[in-house]
């Protein structure tokens, strides 16, 4: 076996569906043991890009590795990796035990090691006393764990989860991405998630990677994906953020439409319009003129205030357009509807994407 | 302030409610126990009712005479007879449907619409008028004998034998096997063959384990439905088997009409009525309701 670092490897992966293109030129390598998140609306091509490691779509064009090994057209049995279906995809004629044994009597693993093995996994679920249960009969939050289980029972080297908590309600679904992740943890195996909750993938992930209309636009950690986004898709999708229209003026500065200069690294082009890109708790809420250690500041008049118990939502007039600012100082020097106030950030929470 | 209805008010709803679709159902009550009740209280009276010397039945001298002779070789040779041409008509009509059924619900909504469709087109002309037709196909300078002979396949000169009678049957039950079949198939969730495959069976496997299970309800449901009218099948038999070998249908009729044994031709039809009662309750209990 070939025992290089990466678990799962795309190169230049290309699925067409008739004439649409689902997935448009992916590379993607995902190392081992790691959790890995493809993060993406719906229709973004995530879950096919899933279905191709999986075995369970070819790719139109490019290769799929697994542990260095070429996938080419080996069917899904023949993959060293399991999935865990959206819709958990259990057989409704077989018990819970009969689940978990499925893949283990198709490797033709024999009687006594598959019940050592069942048993470890019902625990591992933590479905002890539920084996002879019909699918049927469990709740959502069970027949997810059944799946689950039903899928490392055969250790896999790569774990593929389509939107496993899609179908739960959220506080089942925050408990179970905590427990996921523990899981995860313990068992060592490269875990591919795909869904289209930006929150559960910065909550779970070693790293993500954000689809959109086929194309990977961004991978990299949560943390870099949250405060570093690349594009100005990235910036929406995930978490909320302001947009200032502005132009490039040199490699270092930008103007925004006001006429402000800020100064700003980028690599775009002199002249490009882009947009400069905030969030809205990481911008900082005065009173004018008040002085301020950050060098980069617009003034404006308080236009709405939400309060949310642990923070104060601000919508802030500024010449053309408004801003959202989160201030978690709920208690002292709130704002009201009318105050003239100075709005300032630091540069190095700030991102140039194109406009 | 608890408003309570006054007493009673219940009961009367819910009588009002079971008499609710009597009304309604009024003519097809009264059709169902004048064509149908009604002979068939005949027929089980007649059964254990005394046949004069003339021929004729006469309601006295209560016996059990005509199922006793039930026992008598002749009857068992009719009955194992067609029962064995039942089953084998049966097993036919499933090998022949399940791959077609199978083929109909994986193939685009349009494209399956069209083949259901086309499944059901027979039934828009007479099983009599299309029975006669093979008699056509199959006449010694018919079409398929002359298909037969063409490919050097032997003679294929098959009326008014048990293979003519099979393959009548089989032509016409064939639709009752496909539609449930059909139905059970199309509702497996393809998914689950995905999941199979995805925990390393092969094809095969996943069919053996997944889909054959699921779509057993279909599986049942369509053998029924075909065992049971190819077991008391009259009009395939005379029309495409000639009468040569005697079947239930046909020697029911033989004892009604030529032997004047009303006893027997009425403990008969008891019995294939039994056998087709059995197989309704199978049918029901596996799953037919959902189709």
């Amino acid at each position: 076996m070939n025992h290089s670092s990466s678990a799962v490897e795309l190169k230049n992966v290309v699925k067409k569906f008739d004439e649409v293109t689902a997935v448009d030129d992916i590379d993607l390598t995902i190392g081992d043991g790691e959790f890995f998140s493809l993060l993406g609306p719906s229709g973004c091509g995530k879950t096919t890009t899933l279905r191709m490691i999986a075995g369970l779509e070819l790719p139109t064009a490019g290769s799929v590795l697994i542990h260095g090994e070429e996938m080419g057209l080996k069917p899904p049995n023949k993959r060293p990796v399991n999935t865990v279906f959206q819709n958990y995809a259990l057989f409704p004629h077989m018990t819970v035990a009969g689940n978990i044994e499925f893949g283990l009597q198709m490797q033709k693993v024999p009687k006594e090691e598959r019940s050592e093995l069942i048993e470890w996994a019902i625990n591992l679920v933590e479905m002890d006393g539920l084996s002879h249960r019909k699918p049927t009969q469990l709740s959502g939050g069970q027949q997810q764990r059944v799946a689950l289980a039903r899928a490392l029972v055969n250790r896999p080297e790569v774990l593929l989860l389509d939107e496993p908590l899609g179908a739960l309600d959220l506080k089942l679904r925050q408990q179970m991405q905590i427990e996921l992740k523990n899981l995860q943890r313990e068992v060592g195996i490269t875990f591919i998630y795909v869904t289209h909750d930006q929150e559960e993938a910065v909550t779970m992930s070693d790293r993500i990677g954000v689809m959109h209309e086929g194309k990977l636009l961004q991978i990299g950690t949560p943390e870099d994906i949250y405060e570093r986004p690349t594009t100005r898709f990235v910036a929406d999708f995930i978490g909320r953020s302001n947009f200032l229209e502005a132009t490039v003026a040199s490699e270092n500065e930008v103007v925004l439409s006001n006429g402000d200069r800020l100064q700003l690294q980028s690599d775009h082009e002199t002249g490009e319009s882009v947009a400069i890109t905030v969030r809205p708790e990481r911008l900082t809420i005065h009173k004018k003129r008040e002085n301020s250690t950050n060098q980069h500041q617009i003034d404006g008049v308080v236009d709405s205030v939400v309060y949310l118990g642990n923070a104060i939502v601000y919508s802030i007039a500024i010449d053309w357009m408004k801003l959202e600012v989160r201030s978690s100082e709920t208690s002292n020097s709130r704002y009201s509807i009318g105050d003239e106030v100075t709005v300032s950030f630091d540069p190095s929470y700030v991102s140039v994407v194109s406009g | 302030m608890k408003k309570v209805s006054p007493p009673g008010l219940e009961k009367q709803a819910i009588k009002a409610k079971a008499r609710q679709g009597f009304f309604i159902g009024l003519p097809s009550i009264a059709y169902l126990l004048i064509f149908f009740i009604i002979p068939l209280g005949y027929v089980i009276a007649y059964s254990f009712a005394t046949r004069s010397r003339s021929g004729r039945t006469e309601l006295r001298d209560w016996n059990v005479d005509a199922y006793i002779r039930l026992g008598e070789d002749v009857v068992q040779a009719v009955a194992w007879r067609s029962l064995w041409i039942a089953v084998l008509t049966t097993v036919i009509c499933l090998l022949l449907a399940y791959p077609l059924a199978f083929f109909i619900s994986t193939r685009r909504p349009v494209i399956r619409n069209l083949l259901l469709v086309g499944i059901m087109i027979p039934f828009w002309s007479n099983f009599l008028i299309r029975t006669y037709a093979w008699r056509v196909l199959l006449s010694s300078d018919g079409l398929f004998t002359k298909v037969v002979e063409g490919l050097g396949l032997g003679d294929g000169r098959i009326l008014f034998t048990r293979p003519a009678v099979i393959l009548g049957l089989v032509y016409g039950y064939l639709p009752f096997m496909v539609l449930p079949l059909y139905a059970s198939i199309d509702r497996i969730n393809w998914s689950l063959v995905e999941g199979a495959r995805d925990l390393y069976a092969s094809g095969w496997k996943a069919f053996r384990r997944i889909v054959w299970p699921l779509s057993r309800p279909g599986v049942v449901a369509g053998s029924i439905l075909v065992f049971v009218p190819s077991f008391g099948a009259y009009v395939t038999p005379a029309i495409l088997g000639g009468n040569k070998e005697s079947l239930m249908g046909s020697y029911i009729v033989d004892q009604f009409m030529d032997a004047r044994n009303g006893p027997l031709g009425s403990s008969l039809s008891v019995l294939v009525l039994g056998v087709m009662l059995i197989g309704t309750m199978i049918y029901f209990r596996q799953g037919g309701r959902n189709l």
